[in-house]
């Protein structure tokens, strides 16, 4: 599903955020990735999403070397991995039906198509009777719910989670967490960037830790393993 | 492009015109002016050169004025020589009385006028047609060259003076409105500037779920295109009843046989109805693919 080979990343500055890496991850996987802040966690979304180039290595995804796609093919790479964010992005002017709708409509999906899968993903993210609300009516966990519908509403093969309950109270974490352990088990594959360590500790999903731009640990049913 | 992406993109580009309404008003309101004070130019070259070649088919003719006290045998003698020129059609000889006639005729109700001068200042002259047109320099080099001739009048006077006028008003009208468009241009590229501000939030999503960067452009693009064509739009009108009215007052106020001179308003409006649309697009379009390369980052 998602390998990467021999990946290295360089910055212009100097900095070698991440140095040979090598890992699989295979398709259904619910995968958390921690290590302290500047390890190489957001260069390692960033390289998956195309937001930065690889310096050396491959990416494959479905088979695919990522690297080497033209800035055109950009959007459709993006279709394929979706991503949330702690901040979650959301449209302050819309409703929650008209945010999942957007991203929709912005890749030039049909009407017919759209009303029947936003209902469903709000659904899914246990938001039906809310569709007609707008963000800030909803609390923080919530709309980190509405966030991650938009973000599967295109059915992505991965969803990347960039520290998604990092501004959320322990309580709202978990509904997020049960959010995305359902998606994970209805086949999209998940990779969670995190700080948070009784989270971890209690999903025991495969763990890999980055530490200075290397991989330093890769563990199936692990812990945190950091001081919270 | 699909036919309900086209639909978005033209809703977000109104709604990006409405959501500025200064800056949009401002946006269209200098293409409008350097449009019109273009058309305005557009109006005085245009005229100035279709002015120039009337007066070319028309005064095939060229003017010989005499010098004063010449006997009629000198006349006589002179009128030979210039029939004997190659490219002479066939000349016609205007005596000062003649010609003081011919004047009265022409001035009509104000020729009262003329009786009150106590001496003819009019010279004698011939009046030399020429087989073409093409033969006018050099018949007037020949006769310039002759013995008695005070002066030579012939159209190319009038339409070199109207070439050179019309070649000035173009420098300088061209200058002008490079500046203007360029302003136009400038303030056009603000405009989409702030709405690509006001936006940022939902660019941010729209790369973050794959769509792609013509889609994220297009919205942008065609509000400045918009607001360039109205602009243009304006202008046109602005120029249609502008130059109806100035048509109108010289061809009744003045005389009738102006309007002969004049390019026709419906001439007038087929030769800038294009160029001003296409000026008013590309304006337009042009602002904002600056802004678009400087602001918008995808």
């Amino acid at each position: 599903m998602i390998e990467f080979k021999n990946t290295s990343k360089v910055y212009e500055n100097g900095v070698h955020a991440l140095k040979n890496i090598n890992l699989k991850i295979e398709k259904g996987e619910f995968l958390f990735l921690v290590g302290p802040s500047g390890a190489g966690k957001s260069t390692f979304i960033k390289l998956l999403l195309r937001e930065e180039q690889a310096t050396a290595g491959k990416i494959l995804v479905d088979g695919e070397d990522i690297t080497k796609l033209s800035q055109r093919q950009i959007p459709y790479l993006r279709r394929k991995i979706s991503v949330v964010f702690q901040d979650f992005r959301l449209l302050e002017d819309k409703t929650l039906y008209e945010n999942v709708a957007f991203a929709m409509q912005v890749i030039g999906a049909s009407p017919k198509e759209i009303r029947r899968q936003v209902p469903m993903m709000l659904g899914m993210v246990g938001l039906s009777d809310r569709a007609s609300q707008y963000p800030h009516q909803l609390s923080g966990g919530e709309k980190q719910r509405v966030s991650i519908a938009r973000a599967i509403v295109n059915r992505p093969i991965v969803l990347i989670a960039d520290e998604p309950t990092g501004n959320l109270d322990p309580d709202t974490a978990w509904e997020v967490m049960k959010v995305l352990r359902y998606i994970s088990r209805r086949g999209t594959t998940i990779l969670m960037a995190t700080h948070a360590k009784d989270i971890v500790d209690v999903m025991q999903q495969r763990v890999v830790a980055i530490e200075k731009g290397n991989i330093v640990r890769d563990v199936q049913r692990g812990i945190y393993g950091y001081e919270a | 492009m699909k036919l309900r992406s086209l639909q978005y993109i033209v809703q977000q580009s109104f709604k990006g015109i409405w959501r500025n309404k200064g800056m949009s008003v401002a946006s269209i309101s200098s293409v409008a002016a350097s449009l019109t004070i273009l058309g305005l130019m557009m109006v005085l070259v245009l005229n100035m050169g279709h002015l120039a070649s009337l007066a070319q088919t028309q005064f095939d003719s060229v003017q010989v004025y005499l010098e004063e006290d010449m006997d009629s045998q000198k006349i006589d003698d002179l009128g030979t020589e210039i029939r004997q020129i190659n490219g002479v059609a066939y000349i016609h000889y205007e005596s000062k009385e003649m010609a003081l006639t011919n004047m009265k005729e022409r001035w009509g109700e104000q020729g009262y006028l003329l009786d009150t001068l106590e001496d003819n200042p009019l010279p004698n002259s011939f009046i030399v047609h020429v087989e073409h047109i093409r033969y006018s320099d050099d018949v007037v080099d020949v006769i310039a060259g002759l013995s008695g001739v005070d002066e030579i009048r012939y159209y190319r006077d009038i339409i070199d003076n109207l070439i050179r006028i019309a070649g000035l008003v173009r420098s300088i009208g061209l200058i002008v409105i490079a500046v203007l468009i360029l302003i136009a241009t400038f303030i056009i590229s603000n405009t989409i500037k702030l709405t690509i501000n006001a936006r940022k939030r939902e660019i941010r999503i729209m790369k973050d779920v794959g769509a792609t960067n013509w889609f994220i452009r297009w919205p942008f693009f065609l509000e400045g295109t918009i607001l360039g064509l109205v602009g243009a739009m304006i202008a046109l009108t602005i120029i249609y009843f502008g130059y109806q009215t100035i048509f109108d007052m010289v061809t009744t106020r003045f005389f009738v046989i102006f309007s002969a001179y004049l390019l026709s308003v419906e001439e007038m409006m087929q030769r800038t109805l294009v160029m001003f649309a296409v000026l008013g697009a590309g304006v337009g379009a042009l602002g904002s693919i600056i802004s678009l390369r400087k602001h918008l980052e995808i």
